[in-house]
């Protein structure tokens, strides 16, 4: 049984890899739901972007961001800079090693929140991370935004499918319960995390993970 | 059974010598959730914090309500303090919105976020002076903030639940002649809690009990990513009002109080100066607010988008950093709203404090958590 559960996630990268490609053009404009993207807000951003990048980017968090790209060159990839927050997008094989690079060598020291958000139509659920800083003062205000993305299953099994992340709560160990709460309200399991029980949700709950976008509440 | 789970979901062994106790939810000493601890004689080995009696996916309904309709229902976490739990979302929806806040209402804001912040702490000095038993630590609390609660009446029409933030500034202006009310009974307010020092903070019988009772060392405190008061009592100095100041509090004169001890004493006296804090916030707000003006920019019923965009904005609430994820994906409706709250992030300092603690001294170290179970189910 668990054999097949480590296999599983070998060979799933592949296909994970290949859809990933798609939202970088659009990422760099910040939105994240590329569905509607394709209609017609994000040229907009986009387009404006360019000529805003040489006057506008605040510094601070351009340096920030620099270093980011600087040590993993391709590996990420930068969502957007914008004052006192930085996003940083990245696979799914990388962002336990950026986390470590993030605590090590940027000073930040704890996790505020984790997020899951649910994207059927790219068959991914994205994972977001805000991390900040309390023991570097130059920081204080900044937030860092680490977000990956895990393959998404119609019928998931929670914890027995290949909606899996690495976890960073041995990197950040302020992430346990926001991974927690991740796992059971959107099924993503956190490989590497040593408490991956329900914490909100009851016992019983048999239903799907109720943040998915297909749980849909009565009478809506 | 327990061999075909997933490494992190295995259940535990039983052990002769350790017996597992369920405080809660029922047992008013928990609030409204189950702390499952071990213990060994009359030593806690292990505690297994199990939140969720509350929950009321806040979060889910968010995805199904419009920017406006969202907000009566995303302040029911904690109701007392219903002004700072909406803040961060309305300063999101208004970068989201794009809409201009006029100046008065940015200190209409201050003002009712930090009367709620001391309606809040009053709320749990209350429980937390009880489940000390000290009855009257129970009384003056629960008494003394109906002078605020009445203010936040004659300010927005509601005793709890005010629905006051509206993206593009506060529902309502101002009643006539409320600067003097509010100046008259702040400065009340404030002689008052100071004589809480003589009853309260200064007695024997609560210093031997919370004194050197769940230290939480600075380190651990950073480590942990715990927040507010309990942060503020380990000795490190961050209050979002100064660190990240948003509306009008780069523009106020505000100082942080910080202890470092880090014990259960600390962390409930950090609250107690955080309201006097407070208060002369409050005095300096109603000084330099604009006499007159709009309190809102005014929306349409169903507000448009600018576009796809995702916002994190965050605010001190009484609980401490108290942040909201809005994901736009340009519909009237937002993509996805998390609330990073101030309650979630503390627990996770609960089953590392309470180790090796007496359980008779598990409420004390609980409540000082500045803990409230509604707000973190959400």
């Amino acid at each position: 049984m668990m054999s097949d559960d480590s296999e599983k996630p070998v060979a799933d990268p592949k296909p994970d890899t290949k859809s990933s490609p798609p939202p970088k053009p659009d990422t760099k404009s910040s939105p994240p739901p590329k569905p509607d993207t394709k209609s017609s807000p994000p040229p907009k951003p986009a387009s404006k972007k360019p000529e805003e990048k040489p006057i506008e980017l605040p510094a601070f968090e351009k340096g920030i961001s620099d270093k980011l790209v600087e040590k993993f060159g391709d590996k990420v990839e930068v969502g957007f800079v914008k004052k006192d927050r930085v996003r940083i997008n990245i696979s799914k094989e990388n962002i336990h090693k950026v986390a470590e690079f993030v605590r090590d060598a940027l000073n930040y020291d704890h996790v505020e929140s984790v997020t899951g958000v649910d994207f059927p139509t790219d068959k991914e659920i994205e994972v977001v991370y805000h991390v900040g800083s309390y023991t570097d003062s130059s920081l204080a205000r900044q937030i860092l935004v680490l977000a990956t993305r895990a393959p998404r299953e119609e019928n998931p099994i929670p914890g027995q499918d290949s909606t899996r992340l690495p976890s960073i709560r041995d990197v950040f160990y302020s992430a346990e319960f926001g991974e927690r709460e991740v796992f059971e309200m959107l099924g993503v399991y956190f490989e590497g995390h040593p408490d991956n029980r329900r914490l909100l949700l009851p016992e019983d709950w048999a239903d799907l993970p109720p943040l998915r976008k297909d749980f849909a509440i009565k009478g809506r | 059974m327990t061999a075909e789970l997933p490494p992190g979901l295995a259940l535990q062994k039983a052990d002769e010598r350790i017996m597992t106790l369920n405080v809660g939810p029922q047992h008013p000493g928990s609030g409204h959730m189950r702390i499952v601890v071990q213990i060994d004689g009359d030593y806690i080995v292990a505690c297994d914090p199990d939140p969720g009696y509350v929950h009321r996916g806040e979060e889910k309904m968010a995805e199904y309500r419009n920017y406006i309709t969202n907000i009566p229902h995303l302040e029911r976490p904690v109701i007392h303090d219903s002004c700072n739990i909406l803040y961060p979302y309305v300063l999101g929806a208004e970068e989201i919105l794009g809409i201009e806040v006029p100046e008065r209402a940015k200190y209409v804001r201050v003002i009712a976020s930090e009367l709620n912040r001391c309606i809040y702490t009053m709320y749990w000095l209350a429980i937390y002076g009880i489940f000390l038993g000290h009855s009257t630590m129970f009384m003056w609390p629960a008494g003394d903030r109906e002078l605020l609660i009445d203010l936040m009446e004659k300010m927005t029409g509601a005793r709890v639940t005010h629905a006051h933030f509206v993206p593009g500034g506060v529902r309502n202006d101002l009643p006539p002649n409320f600067e003097d009310t509010c100046l008259r009974q702040v400065n009340y307010f404030e002689r008052r809690i100071k004589e809480y020092a003589a009853v309260f903070y200064d007695n024997p019988v609560l210093i031997s009990r919370t004194r050197g009772t769940g230290v939480l060392s600075r380190q651990d405190a950073i480590r942990l990513g715990t927040t507010g008061s309990v942060l503020r009592a380990s000795g490190i100095d961050y209050d979002l009002r100064v660190k990240e100041p948003y509306d009008v509090y780069d523009e106020l004169d505000v100082h942080t109080n910080v202890m470092k001890e880090g014990d259960s004493y600390a962390r409930s006296r950090v609250p107690w100066l955080d309201m006097m804090e407070s208060c002369n916030i409050i005095r300096q707000a109603l000084q330099k607010i604009p006499k007159s003006g709009s309190v809102r920019t005014k929306l349409k019923p169903n507000p448009k988008t600018k576009g796809p965009a995702t916002v994190y904005k965050r605010v001190e609430s009484g609980r401490g950093s108290l942040g909201c994820y809005i994901v736009s994906d340009g519909k009237p409706e937002p993509y996805r709203v998390k609330m990073s709250v101030g309650s979630f992030r503390n627990l996770i300092a609960l089953p590392y404090l309470l180790k090796g603690e007496k359980l008779g001294n598990m409420p004390s170290v609980y409540w000082s958590l500045n803990y409230w179970p509604v707000e973190a189910d959400r």
